[in-house]
């Protein structure tokens, strides 16, 4: 297997995160031939032709929701989506911390092209080492005239600021986000009116992730049709995968849409560890259904996935072995929604404390048989009945875990425990 | 209220001039001489901000890493997400309580450390992962929660 590396084709590059070095390896490059080769439209139009999807979660077509922006005057923002914080994901904290310019030359070209005036990095609270890399390089490239008025001498300006979030998943829901931002609490909107129509300030709007973003600048210099060139018709080109778990090499893996999750796994990650077997993958972060052992030639590109049963969601890709306590995973991850619901509407705020609730005492050996149709019961109420797209989240795992092993369920029932012998830090009644 | 702090608050509403946008910038700020945002501080925020007490305070109660209790000089976030967890994070918890004498949540009576959990700090390949003062540090197996409490800490 020969890894072709694009958007961490410089992770091996020493001090690449100083403008210097990015500079002296063809950065911001892209940035001086799309300010001088492309309108801002006709870079909308290349964005559209590459087939680029967000790689926030929702694999949403970018240049579509470009293209949502109302041509009304009014001035546009530019939101860059860093709040990663979906469990096993962990790809946008190595862009922004190890090559912080790439970003930062995408922010431009994307502005540039959405014709944003200003633009706002929304930075994921806990991650401090990545706000002070993007500050950094954010003043660099202010020095260095990519940034402020009359970018390399044309006639188009842009105001770039970093913005810290203080810990909260909720905040990465783009509405969220947008409440946040303005100095509130991060309770998701209403929608519509979406962001393009009436998003920070009320003003248009484009929120993308920092993947997304970072796929500018290669774009711009090799084209749409290298792009097209990777991946499926409908899911071109490249994503990073965040792979962890069983596996000897876990870790950020950048593919070709459409390699197999069996590639991924024993190949890009370097197999299971010694002795141990897959039992389920989560394969795109802790929202989506598992995927089985008999499904790991499964492509990895978001309509196979779909087919498969699940979702490529974030590319935080949680393998799962032999030795887990299925009960006790699901647990964990539900317990994650528990903490992070943001309160605002009943089935999500009530029914992932529940489900928490009841999953830990069937772990820890309290719990009964009809403990599992309670789930399901929940499960229904929070299925499709919540403000956000939270609520819905926090089922992908239980629900499939419960289809595929609820004789692992009933075991702990029947046993008064966990047959694993596996042990769980307490989290509701501590 | 500090001396300080009217400038702080002033150069946040240069950066952010609209909407209350500098009112995180500023409890950050003010978090980070401070170590935690008290009812007085509080206060004085809102003054600063011209916003009502209430409302700086609801925003504060909803982001966790807003502490409106005193905290330790080292504050120790372990990652109990699920990836963490299979590694062990929940042995690595219970070490560092009994090291510490102190259950998660809270502070040694010395005021050295807060031990916390957190939720996954999207770093799932070092797991188990572990955050002093939001500084990264994995993987940390239980075994070396002996080591991670006899380390120097940058604050
Ligand atoms: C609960 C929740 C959490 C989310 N967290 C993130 C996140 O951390 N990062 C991200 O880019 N998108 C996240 N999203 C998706 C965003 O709402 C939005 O779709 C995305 O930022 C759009 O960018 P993209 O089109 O480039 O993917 C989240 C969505 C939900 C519902
Ligand atoms: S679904 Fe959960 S996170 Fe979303 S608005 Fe409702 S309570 Fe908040
Ligand atoms: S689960 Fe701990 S860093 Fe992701």
């Amino acid at each position: 297997m020969s890894a072709q590396h694009y958007l961490l084709r410089n992770r091996d590059v020493e001090g690449i995160d100083r403008i210097e070095v990015y500079e002296a390896n063809r950065g911001y490059a892209a940035l001086r031939q799309a300010l001088k080769d492309y309108q801002p439209d006709e870079l909308v139009a290349m964005v559209k032709k590459s087939g680029l999807r967000g790689r926030g979660g929702a694999g949403f077509p970018t240049g579509m929701k470009w293209g949502f922006l109302p041509n009304d005057g009014r001035s546009r923002y530019l939101v860059v989506n860093s709040d990663e914080a979906e469990p096993g994901t962990f790809k946008d904290r190595e862009l922004i911390e190890e090559n912080p310019h790439q970003l930062v030359e995408g922010i431009i070209i994307s502005s540039y092209a959405t014709r944003a005036s200003e633009a706002y990095i929304y930075c994921r609270g806990e991650f401090l080492r990545g706000a002070e890399q993007l500050k950094r390089a954010v003043k660099e490239a202010y020095d260095h005239g990519y940034l402020g008025k009359n970018i390399l001498g044309t006639d188009y300006s842009l105001e770039l600021k970093v913005y810290r979030g203080a810990g909260a998943y909720i905040c990465g829901e783009e509405s969220a986000l947008l409440e946040s931002l303005e100095g509130k609490r991060g309770n998701p909107r209403l929608k519509p009116p979406f962001p393009a129509v009436a998003g920070l300030y009320g003003g248009p709007t484009v929120v993308n992730n920092v993947e997304t973003i970072c796929n500018l600048p290669p774009l711009v210099t090799y084209g749409p049709e290298w792009y097209t060139s990777m991946g499926t018709e409908k899911s071109p080109g490249l994503k990073i995968m965040s792979v962890s778990g069983a596996v000897k090499r876990p870790g950020n893996y950048e593919i070709p849409l459409a390699t197999p999750l069996r590639t991924l796994i024993e190949e890009y990650a370097g197999g299971m560890l010694p002795g141990r077997t897959v039992k389920a993958v989560i394969p795109g972060g802790s929202s989506v259904p598992l995927l089985m052992p008999d499904q790991l030639d499964t492509p990895l590109d978001y309509e196979s996935v779909v087919k498969a049963g699940s979702m490529l969601g974030s590319g935080g890709c949680i393998v799962l072995d032999d030795r887990v306590c299925m009960v006790g995973a699901t647990a964990r991850l539900v317990k994650f929604y528990r903490e992070e619901s943001c309160g605002k509407c009943t089935p999500c705020r009530e029914g992932t404390y529940w489900m928490t609730d009841v999953l830990e005492r069937i772990e820890y050996g309290q719990g009964q048989l009809s403990d599992l149709d309670l789930l399901a019961d929940v499960a229904d109420n929070i299925a499709g009945k919540c403000f956000c797209p939270l609520g819905d989240a926090s089922l992908g795992v239980l629900v499939s875990a419960l289809k595929h092993f609820r004789h692992e369920f009933e075991a702990h029932v029947a046993d008064h425990g966990c047959p694993m012998g596996a042990r769980l830090y307490d989290t509701v009644n501590h | 209220m500090k001396p300080e702090w009217k400038a702080w608050a002033q150069e946040a509403k240069n950066e952010f001039p609209r909407a209350n946008s500098a009112l995180m910038p500023l409890m950050h700020r003010i978090q980070l001489s401070e170590g935690w945002l008290s009812n007085e501080t509080i206060r004085d925020v809102a003054e600063l901000m011209e916003l009502p007490v209430q409302y700086v305070e609801s925003v504060a109660s909803f982001y966790s890493l807003f502490h409106r209790q005193a905290v330790g000089k080292r504050v120790i976030h372990v990652c109990v997400g699920l990836s963490c967890a299979l590694k062990g994070s929940d042995e690595l918890m219970h070490a560092l309580e009994e090291r510490l004498g102190i259950k998660e949540g809270q502070t040694t009576e010395d005021g050295a450390y807060t031990l916390l959990e957190a939720e996954c700090l999207a770093a799932c390949d070092k797991a188990p992962m572990v955050q002093v003062n939001l500084r990264y540090e994995g993987p940390v197996r239980p075994e070396d929660a002996e080591r991670l409490l006899s380390e120097e800490v940058p604050s």
